[in-house]
């Protein structure tokens, strides 16, 4: 069933689906309902790091490497930890500078140099041809595999084929076709391709699907579960060897590093930077990329070493390339069906990389490889072209075309020198190298272009010397001896064991050179000496861009005069005239102008004119691009230096700004409290007078009133004289009784009472207090219960006012007591560390809502208004005073209707009486 | 911001808990014939903190309140 003529017209089924996908998913962000607005399609497209080289390959490498196949997929898992902080300002950067490739990046930091462009392009471009020719080879391959369906026969030697018969070419030519519909349809100033990324989630999607099937095929069909191959493989020794990683330094190295160089691949490829940062939609995808990413990585290894170990046990003679066991297991098991999903999942896998790996290489080739030639080649007189996006797009349509053609040639040419593991590691050590001048380019200011070439060409050199040299030795272009001998016949030259540098495999070793010299020369040239105006603006614009998204700072560091008769036709050159009119008016409108003529050509439309170009041609081609159309006055690196210092400045006031105004808020919070506690106290001041003067008052009219009888008739009778007499006489009592306290109170208040502090027996002053009001007692027939502990110790305090505190409490006890059968109780207890003496009457009782107001000034209980007052209503308030003054507590319990027992304690510590002595007078 | 920040940090605590539990010696412990479940015991410490991590990435991220 599976003749030539079914895998072909499935295969164009699939690629026709594909461009359906992309073709809806255009319309549908042309319409502005992007279908890729999801994070989860984004996590997906950055699936597209898994190529044919992870769908093949990993069984490959773990049938002869065991385990040791995982860390490039544990890198990836361990840097999107750290994508929160690096993928997301260099997403923000990118968005901010309108950057759309690799080259573009390093370029456009390091003073926007038109050569740093044109060296990662180169370097990206040498690096990942490889990579692309390893995609031609393994679809080719199965291809070829599955054609000769139900044998299992292995490709014959690539390049063996005459080329008209080579399948690879025919695939290359098809790959080639299919990109350029895909990804130059039109010339965007954003560089996005949303239909391009909506395949690619798709394809993501089936590759996995397929690698699923297979390793449930494998696992649970021929054989019965996990257990079952593992058992087996268990009893042969080759196999068992796969498990475990060869317990030596070496193997842990090399473990750490190709972990640590996937960590840096998965950041530097062109493709994943094309589908992480260009083709990034919304900043907050990133999020869900983080996780799901990686448990995409998970589930595409969870099957790899079954399949591994099931094809090494199925095909034991070692005839069949353990990089096609994917596709031959199937095929070995009459599983028609499932071998052409598989098929159609490699496929998916490889197209996927083709595509957006030379889209990726072909706006660099364009924008920073053949554009400033272009541009500066005088006699094409482009500056007079109108309109150069036809240029531009051109310029991409044949950079994809040579890009896989070159990848075909070196695919014929390199042959079968190298597993395809191999092949894919190279290509990651080659863009590790952009890992310095990007790392360093976003943390660092001090990184100088100078420093980036010198690191990057160092770097680069060290790579192409020790691996890329003896790849190509190994395929038989160049002599072996090179390799055995070293260079010129010199033994510490030796690409593979450097400085007689042994015990590492052949990419750690590349790896750990090549980073030297890199970092090296990165970190010593840049620091020899100090960055140049454009390295500082831009190095503080990428290293600061959390701090400066709005745009408005990066106009200061321009200055010079333009028009807008000139940049709008530069912009259209290269956009098309009537998009770069849409740009400006869509510009003029956000600043609420009307037309364009209200345009006024600042700073700000001359970098707005700048970034939008950048979209299209690139960072360093639109500065050379915009310079030309405009008048400007170069900055002194001075200046610059003033202008940073000055935004820091800036900066540092308006932090201290926001600390002085919180400092201010909380003082003008605590001064607004302290300015409601003195309106209360001006207001308790004024009620006090009130009170007092009524009070006053009250004595005072009625010893004037019986004055004036007194006076006025001089007829009255000796009894009635007598006894107004005396009521005068007890009237000024009152009065000076009234007097007394209110002093007394104001001077416990103030802290000038006269206090003598003494060791006092309680007992005794109960008594003596009892004795004082004895007459009080018989006045009213109240009976009194004495129940006082003996030998209770002795306290300090004043002995007049304790007595004045106790006359106080057993008056109002007797005050308020029953009429008829009063009863107060007296008691005297001592406990640990305090005295408490209870006076109990058997009267009303006070209310609850009243327990606490009895304690303040002028306040009774009861109705003022009906009844007579019957005290000053200072006793209680002053005796509470004098009981706290010497450390204690006066306090009040009462149920209603079964009278009220006022209480106090005096502490027996001698402990904080040191403080009630210094107030004393 | 302050938020962000603190989801970011605990993202790199996960990154460095990784880099040292998929890298000797610790992986070293478990480099060793033998099985578990019937699983080869480093392929399943390997694949066991793998999960792991992703577990934890996924509840810093899904459950972070910015």
């Amino acid at each position: 069933m599976l003749q030539g003529w079914v895998i072909a017209s499935v295969s164009f089924a699939y690629l026709g689906v594909l461009f359906a996908i992309a073709y809806f998913g255009d319309k549908r962000a042309d319409a502005g309902r992007s279908v890729i607005a999801n994070p989860t399609i984004y996590a997906l497209s950055l699936a597209v790091y898994c190529t044919t080289w992870t769908f093949y390959g990993s069984v490959g490498r773990a049938a002869s490497t065991g385990i040791g196949f995982l860390p490039i997929y544990l890198g990836p898992t361990l840097m999107a930890g750290l994508w929160w902080f690096v993928m997301l300002k260099i997403i923000r950067i990118s968005k901010a500078n309108r950057i759309t490739s690799i080259a573009d990046f390093v370029s456009s930091r390091y003073g926007k140099s038109q050569l740093l462009g044109g060296l990662v392009t180169v370097i990206a471009v040498i690096g990942i041809i490889p990579y692309i020719s390893l995609q031609l080879k393994a679809v080719s391959n199965s291809f070829t595999i599955l054609l000769h369906y139900p044998e299992i026969v292995m490709p014959a030697r690539a390049g063996a084929q005459p080329l008209l018969q080579d399948s690879a070419l025919y695939i290359a030519m098809i790959l080639a076709a299919f990109t350029i519909l895909f990804g130059t349809r039109h010339l965007d100033a954003t560089e996005r391709h949303e239909g391009m990324v909506a395949a690619i989630a798709f394809e993501s999607l089936v590759k996995l699907l397929a690698f699923l099937a297979v390793g449930i095929f494998v696992t649970f069909g021929i054989y019965n579960g996990f257990g079952d191959i593992f058992d087996r493989a268990e009893l042969v020794p080759k196999l068992k060897s796969l498990m475990t990683v060869a317990d030596t330094g070496a193997s842990y190295g090399s473990w750490w590093s190709l972990t640590f160089l996937s960590m840096l691949s998965i950041m530097f490829l062109p493709r994943q930077f094309q589908i992480a940062v260009v083709e990034n939609v919304n900043e907050r995808h990133l999020a869900r990329a983080i996780w799901l990413f990686p448990l995409y990585l998970l589930l595409i290894n969870i099957f790899v070493l079954p399949i591994a170990v099931g094809g090494l046990l199925h095909f034991p003679d070692g005839s069949v390339d353990a990089d096609t066991f994917v596709l031959t297991l199937p095929m070995a098991e009459r599983q028609e069906a499932l071998a052409l999903f598989v098929f159609i999942g490699g496929l998916s896998a490889a197209t996927g990389m083709v595509i957006v790996e030379t889209i990726a290489l072909s706006t660099m080739v364009c924008n920073d490889l053949v554009m400033p030639v272009l541009l500066r080649w005088k006699a094409l007189r482009l500056q007079e072209e109108q309109d150069l996006s036809w240029l531009l797009l051109s310029i991409r349509r044949w950079a994809i075309a040579v890009i896989l053609l070159l990848g075909y040639i070196y695919f014929r040419a390199a042959g079968e020198a190298y597993a395809l593991v191999g092949i894919g590691l190279i290509s990651f050590a080659a863009v590790a190298q952009f890992a310095p001048a990007i790392f360093g380019g976003i943390y660092w200011k001090g990184g100088t272009r100078q420093g980036a070439i010198a690191g990057l060409l160092a770097g680069f050199a060290v790579w192409i010397y020790t691996l890329l040299l003896p790849s190509f030795a190994k395929s038989g272009w160049l002599s072996l001896d090179f390799i055995r001998e070293g260079l010129f016949g010199v033994a510490l030259l030796k690409p593979q064991q450097l400085f007689g540098l042994t015990g590492l495999d052949e990419i750690s070793h590349s790896l750990f050179w090549s980073m030297l010299a890199n970092i090296g020369c990165y970190v010593a040239v840049s620091l020899r000496k100090r960055p140049d105006v454009v390295e500082t603006s831009q190095g503080t614009l990428f290293v600061d861009v959390f701090r400066h998204t709005e745009g408005a700072e990066r106009s200061r560091f321009w200055r010079g005069s333009a028009q807008v008769q000139d940049l709008l036709p530069l912009i259209g050159r290269f956009l098309g005239p009537e998009r770069a009119r849409e740009a400006f008016l869509a510009y003029a409108r956000r600043r609420g102008l009307a037309s364009l003529e209200q345009l006024q050509a600042n700073a700000d439309l001359v970098h707005f004119a700048e970034t939008l170009l950048a979209g299209a041609i690139g960072g360093a081609s639109a500065r050379v691009m915009v310079a030309s159309v405009v008048k400007e006055e170069p900055l002194g690196i001075d200046e610059v230096m003033n202008i940073l210092d000055e935004a820091s400045q800036v900066r540092a006031y308006s932090r201290q700004l926001e600390q002085k105004s919180r400092e201010l808020e909380a003082a003008t919070a605590e001064l607004r409290a302290a300015n409601e506690r003195l309106k209360e106290l001006d207001r308790m001041k004024d009620d006090f007078m009130s009170t007092v003067t009524h009070e006053l008052r009250t004595p005072l009219t009625s010893i004037r009133a019986f004055s004036e009888i007194l006076l006025e008739d001089p007829k009255t009778n000796l009894a009635n004289r007598r006894k107004f007499l005396a009521i005068i006489v007890k009237e000024t009592e009152r009065l000076t009784r009234l007097i007394n306290q209110v002093l007394d109170m104001a001077k416990i208040e103030s802290g000038n009472a006269e206090w003598h502090t003494a060791d006092i027996d309680l007992h005794e002053v109960i008594e003596e207090s009892l004795a004082a009001t004895s007459s009080l007692f018989g006045d009213k027939r109240i009976r009194l219960e004495k129940l006082l502990a003996e030998g209770v110790p002795r306290v300090r305090a004043d002995r007049d006012r304790l007595i004045q505190v106790m006359l106080n409490l057993l008056a109002n006890a007797v005050k308020f007591c029953d009429e008829d059968r009063g009863c107060v109780t007296v008691r005297l207890s001592a406990g640990s560390d305090a005295v408490r003496v209870d006076v109990e009457d058997n009267g009303p009782g006070i209310a609850e809502a009243d327990q606490h107001t009895i304690f303040e000034k002028f306040r009774q209980v009861g109705d003022t208004m009906t009844a007579k007052p019957q005290g000053t209503g200072l006793g209680l308030p002053i005796s509470r005073q004098i009981i706290e003054h010497f450390g204690g507590r006066l306090w009040v319990e009462s149920n209603p209707g079964r009278g009220a027992t006022f209480s106090f304690i005096l502490p027996l510590n001698r402990e904080g009486m040191g403080q009630e002595e210094r107030t004393e007078k | 911001m302050n938020r962000a920040i603190i989801t970011g940090q605990r993202l790199a605590a996960v990154f460095l808990l990784g880099c040292v539990l998929f890298n000797y010696p610790l992986i070293a412990l478990f480099n060793k014939p033998g099985e578990l479940f019937d699983i080869p015991l480093l392929y399943l410490y390997l694949f066991g903190v793998w999960a792991v991590l992703i577990g934890l990435m996924a509840l810093t991220i899904e459950r972070r309140k910015d």
